[in-house]
C-alpha cells in the first residue's frame, strides 16, 4: 500500500498547515479598478484586444445580469457577496502576452514548479512522466503559457487560451461560445459571460484522436480577485480528447470568488473525457477564508453516438456549487458523471449533475461518492430527465455518502423526471459511517488511525478513482487523504 | 510472556463492571484456553488486551514481555506482538484483501523499525499461507471479508495471524459458526503456528475446539475472574458437568 505510506509521509511533512498550495507569489500586476460596471467590462475587453462582437456579447450579458437574482436553492450558507468589492482583472505585468517560455516571468514559472506543474517542454520530456501532457497555465486572469502547441498543431488540434482563440479563430468561437450554456443560463454563468478573463480553447478536428492529454492549470494568486475562466472544447465527428483541469489558490483570510463556465460539444461518434481535480483553498478550520466556487459546466452530446464523461475530485473551496451536466441530444449518445466530493472543516458542498435525455436510446451513468468530515455539509443534487422523444432512455445513479465523525452532514437530493414511458431510471443511495469497530479492526492489525481512515476511504472511492487518468488518480488519492487529515482521533 | 494482574475493567460510561480482579499468566509457547458461560467477560478480556477503546481500566496491569500494554494504542500493541482473531471479522468494502494484508504487514514492520517487504516476497508468503488454509487466490482480490462466508472469514483471520507472526495470538470464539471441516482447517492453521516463543489465548464456549487445538492450561472464567485453573482434562470435566459448580462458587 504505497499510496497510503506516501500519504502519511506527505501529511507529516505538511505539519499543521494542511493546505500545501497556500503560498502566494509576489508579482507586479496590472489590475482593473475595483468593482463591477460597464466600464470594467469594456476595460477587460480592451485589455484583451477583443473584436467588437465580443465586447457587445459581454455588455449584453452584463445588462442581463443586472436584472437577475442570485439563486438561493442550494444547501449552502454564506454572507451576501458584494460584487463591487472585488477586482475583475489581474494580470502579471511583465510580458503580458509572452510568445515563448523564455519571456514568461521566472516568478510565475517558479510558482508552477512549486505546484508540481512543469511548463518547460524539455523538463516534461526529461521528467519521469511516461506520457506527455500539454498544459495551458492560467494565472489569475491570463493564460501565461500553453505547452506542446506545435506538436498538437501537426495533428490539427487547436489548444490555446480562449483570448487567443477569440482573435485567431473567431469563426469557431462565435459558432460555439454560449451554445451549450446560454448567456442567460444562470446568475453566475451570466456574470462569467460579462467578465470572463481567460481559459482554454480546444478544437479537435474530424477523425482525430488527440495525441496527448490536454490540461489546464488554474491558479488564483492576487488578493480580492475573482477568477472567471471560460473553457470551450469542441470535438468534431469521430474525434477523441481527454482533458484534465487542476486548480489551487493561496491561503487568504478573505473569501474569493471563482465563477467559471465550461462548455463541451461532441459531434457524431466523438468523445470528450473531462477530469477535474479541484483543490482551491478551503478556508481554515473555523471557516475563515476560502474560495467560493460557483461553476457551470455542461456538455452537449450534439451528434449521434457521441459521449461525454465528467470525472471530478472535489476537495477544496469553502463553498462548492457545481453540477457538471450532459445534454444527450444525439441518438445513442452517452453521458457519464463520476464524482468524489470530500468536505472537512466548515466546507459546504452542493454538487451533482444533470443528465438531460433528449435523443433516442440515450444512456447515462452517475456514480457519486461524498465524504464528509469535521463540521462540513455535503449535498448531492442530481437531476435526470427524459424528454418525450427520448425513447429507451436509460439512467443508472449510485450515490454513496460516508460520514466521518459526529458533526458533519450528508444529503442526497435526486430529481427524476420522465416524459417517455419507455425510459428506465435506476437510483441507488447509501449513507454509511466509518464505524469504530472498523477502525479498531484496522488498528488491531497495526494501522494508525490516519492509515486506517485512508484505507477505508480509498476503498470507498475506488470506483471513481478508476475513471481518472493514471497520474491523476495517484494525485487524487493523496489529496483526499490530506483533505481528511485531522478528521479522526 | 503475558501477565495480567488484578485487572478491573468497566464499560466506558462506568455503568457496568465486567472484569473483577482478573489474574492470568501465559508463558511463552503455552496455549491457554479460557472457558466460561455467556457474560463472564471472555470477549471483553480479549478486547482489553488488544486495546479496544470502549473500556475503562479501573485497576491492574497487562504486561507483554515486561512491557505495559495498557499505555499503548491498539496499533502499537499489534506491532508489539498482540494479534486478535475476531469473533466477527469486519468488512472493508473496496479494499482488496491483498492490499489490506500488505498495508498491515508494512505498518507493523515500520513500527518495529524494520524495512518494508519487497512485493515478490510478500506475494510468495501470502500465496503459501493461503494455500495451507485452502483460501483461493480469487478471494484475496475481493474486498476484505466482503461477501465471505463465516468459515472464510475465520480462515482469513488465521491467514492474517500467520502473516503477522504475533508473539501472542488471541482467538475469540474462533469455532463459532464453523462446520467440522472448517474447524479442522482453522485448527491445523493454528497448530502450525505453535512454537516455543509464541503463546495463544483460546477463548471458547465448547470443549470441541480443544480436541483440535490441545491446550496446555485451561482456565474457567466467571463474573470477570479466573475461578479455576487446570490442565486439558479440566475442559472435559466442564463438558460433562457444565459451569454450575464454578458459577455458584463465586456467588457463595
Amino acid at each position: 500500500m504505497v499510496a497510503v505510506k506516501e500519504t502519511v509521509e506527505q501529511v507529516k511533512e505538511l505539519d499543521v498547515d494542511q493546505y500545501k498550495y497556500g503560498f502566494s507569489t509576489d508579482l507586479e500586476v496590472d489590475k482593473a479598478p475595483k468593482g463591477l460596471s460597464e466600464d470594467i467590462v469594456r476595460f477587460i475587453s480592451a485589455k484583451k484586444g477583443e473584436p467588437d462582437w465580443m465586447l457587445e456579447w459581454r455588455l449584453d450579458a452584463y445588462r442581463r445580469w443586472l436584472t437577475m437574482v442570485e439563486p438561493d436553492w442550494a444547501r449552502v450558507h454564506y454572507p451576501k457577496i458584494d460584487f463591487n468589492d472585488s477586482y475583475y482583472y489581474a494580470a502579471p505585468k511583465k510580458n503580458a502576452a509572452p510568445k515563448t517560455l523564455d519571456e514568461v516571468d521566472p516568478a510565475i514559472l517558479d510558482a508552477y514548479k512549486k505546484l508540481g506543474i512543469p511548463l518547460r517542454e524539455q523538463e516534461i520530456l526529461a521528467g519521469v512522466q511516461t506520457s506527455k501532457v500539454a498544459v495551458d497555465a492560467v494565472f489569475d486572469s491570463v493564460s501565461v503559457v500553453t505547452t506542446f502547441k506545435e506538436e498538437l498543431k501537426k495533428a490539427g488540434v487547436i489548444f490555446c487560451s480562449i483570448s487567443e482563440a477569440i482573435k485567431e479563430h473567431p469563426e469557431l468561437v462565435r459558432k460555439y461560445l454560449g451554445s451549450v450554456v446560454p448567456v442567460t443560463d444562470n446568475y453566475y454563468a451570466t456574470l462569467n459571460c460579462a467578465v470572463f478573463t481567460d481559459g482554454s480553447f480546444v478544437y479537435i478536428p474530424e477523425g482525430v484522436r488527440c495525441p496527448m492529454e490536454l490540461s489546464t492549470y488554474f491558479r488564483i494568486n492576487e488578493k480580492n480577485t475573482g477568477q472567471f475562466e471560460r473553457t470551450l472544447i469542441i470535438a468534431e465527428k469521430g474525434s477523441y480528447v481527454s482533458y484534465l483541469e487542476g486548480c489551487t489558490a493561496p491561503q487568504r483570510d478573505e473569501n474569493q470568488l471563482h465563477a467559471a463556465v465550461v462548455e463541451l460539444v461532441t459531434m457524431d461518434d466523438a468523445e470528450i473525457k473531462y477530469s477535474t481535480v479541484q483543490n482551491w483553498y478551503p478556508g481554515d478550520a473555523d471557516g475563515k477564508g476560502g474560495i467560493y466556487n460557483f461553476v457551470t459546466k455542461r456538455g452537449d452530446c450534439r451528434g449521434a453516438n457521441s459521449k461525454i464523461s465528467w470525472t471530478q475530485v472535489e476537495t477544496g473551496s469553502a463553498i462548492t456549487w457545481k453540477y457538471p451536466s450532459c445534454i444527450l441530444r444525439g441518438d445513442n449518445s452517452r453521458g457519464e458523471f463520476y464524482s468524489i466530493a470530500v468536505s472537512n472543516g466548515m466546507q459546504q458542498v452542493d454538487s451533482g449533475t444533470k443528465m438531460i435525455h433528449l435523443g433516442k436510446n440515450t444512456t447515462s451513468r452517475i456514480i457519486s461518492k461524498g465524504i464528509s468530515a469535521g463540521r462540513s455539509q455535503n449535498t448531492y443534487r442530481g437531476q435526470v430527465s427524459a424528454h418525450r422523444k427520448a425513447t429507451n432512455a436509460r439512467n443508472f445513479t449510485n450515490c454513496d455518502s460516508l460520514l466521518i465523525g459526529e458533526q458533519c452532514g450528508a444529503h442526497t437530493v435526486p430529481y427524476l423526471e420522465s416524459k417517455n414511458a419507455s425510459a428506465v431510471f435506476e437510483h441507488e443511495a447509501t449513507t454509511s459511517k466509518i464505524s469504530e469497530e472498523q477502525m479498531f479492526y484496522c488498528r488491531q492489525r497495526g494501522l494508525s488511525a490516519e492509515e486506517a481512515t485512508a484505507l477505508i476511504v480509498n476503498g470507498f472511492v475506488k470506483d471513481v478513482l478508476q475513471q481518472l487518468p493514471m497520474e491523476f488518480a495517484v494525485e487524487a488519492q493523496k489529496l483526499i487523504s490530506i483533505s481528511l487529515e485531522g478528521s479522526v482521533g | 510472556m503475558l501477565e495480567i494482574r488484578n485487572l478491573h475493567v468497566a464499560i466506558e460510561d462506568g455503568s457496568k463492571k465486567i472484569l473483577n480482579g482478573l489474574d492470568l499468566t501465559i508463558h511463552n509457547g503455552e496455549v491457554a484456553a479460557i472457558m466460561g458461560p455467556n457474560g463472564s467477560g471472555k470477549s471483553t478480556l480479549s478486547y482489553v488486551i488488544a486495546g479496544k477503546p470502549d473500556y475503562e481500566i479501573l485497576d491492574g496491569e497487562i504486561l507483554l514481555d515486561g512491557e505495559n500494554l495498557l499505555e499503548m494504542e491498539a496499533d502499537a500493541r499489534a506491532a508489539a506482538g498482540v494479534f486478535l482473531a475476531f469473533q466477527y471479522p469486519l468488512e472493508i468494502a473496496g479494499v482488496a484483501t491483498m492490499t489490506f494484508l500488505k498495508a498491515a504487514m508494512n505498518a507493523q514492520s515500520r513500527a518495529r523499525g524494520e524495512g518494508e517487504l519487497k512485493t515478490p516476497d510478500f506475494m510468495r508468503r501470502v500465496k503459501l499461507g493461503a494455500e495451507k488454509l485452502g483460501i483461493p487466490q480469487e478471494m484475496l482480490r475481493r474486498g476484505l471479508n466482503v461477501g465471505f462466508s463465516g468459515g472464510e472469514k475465520k480462515r482469513m483471520e488465521i491467514l492474517q495471524m500467520a502473516l503477522l507472526e504475533p508473539s501472542i495470538g488471541i482467538l475469540d470464539e474462533t469455532d463459532s459458526g464453523l462446520d467440522i471441516d472448517a474447524l479442522k482447517i482453522v485448527s491445523e492453521g493454528v497448530n502450525a503456528l505453535r512454537s516455543a516463543d509464541r503463546s495463544f489465548l483460546v477463548i471458547t464456549h465448547y470443549q470441541r475446539l480443544l480436541n483440535y487445538i490441545v491446550p496446555d492450561t485451561v482456565h474457567v472464567m466467571s463474573k470477570g475472574r479466573i475461578v479455576k485453573t487446570g490442565g486439558k482434562e479440566l475442559a472435559l470435566e466442564l463438558e460433562a458437568n457444565g459451569y454450575a459448580d464454578y458459577v455458584s462458587d463465586v456467588a457463595a
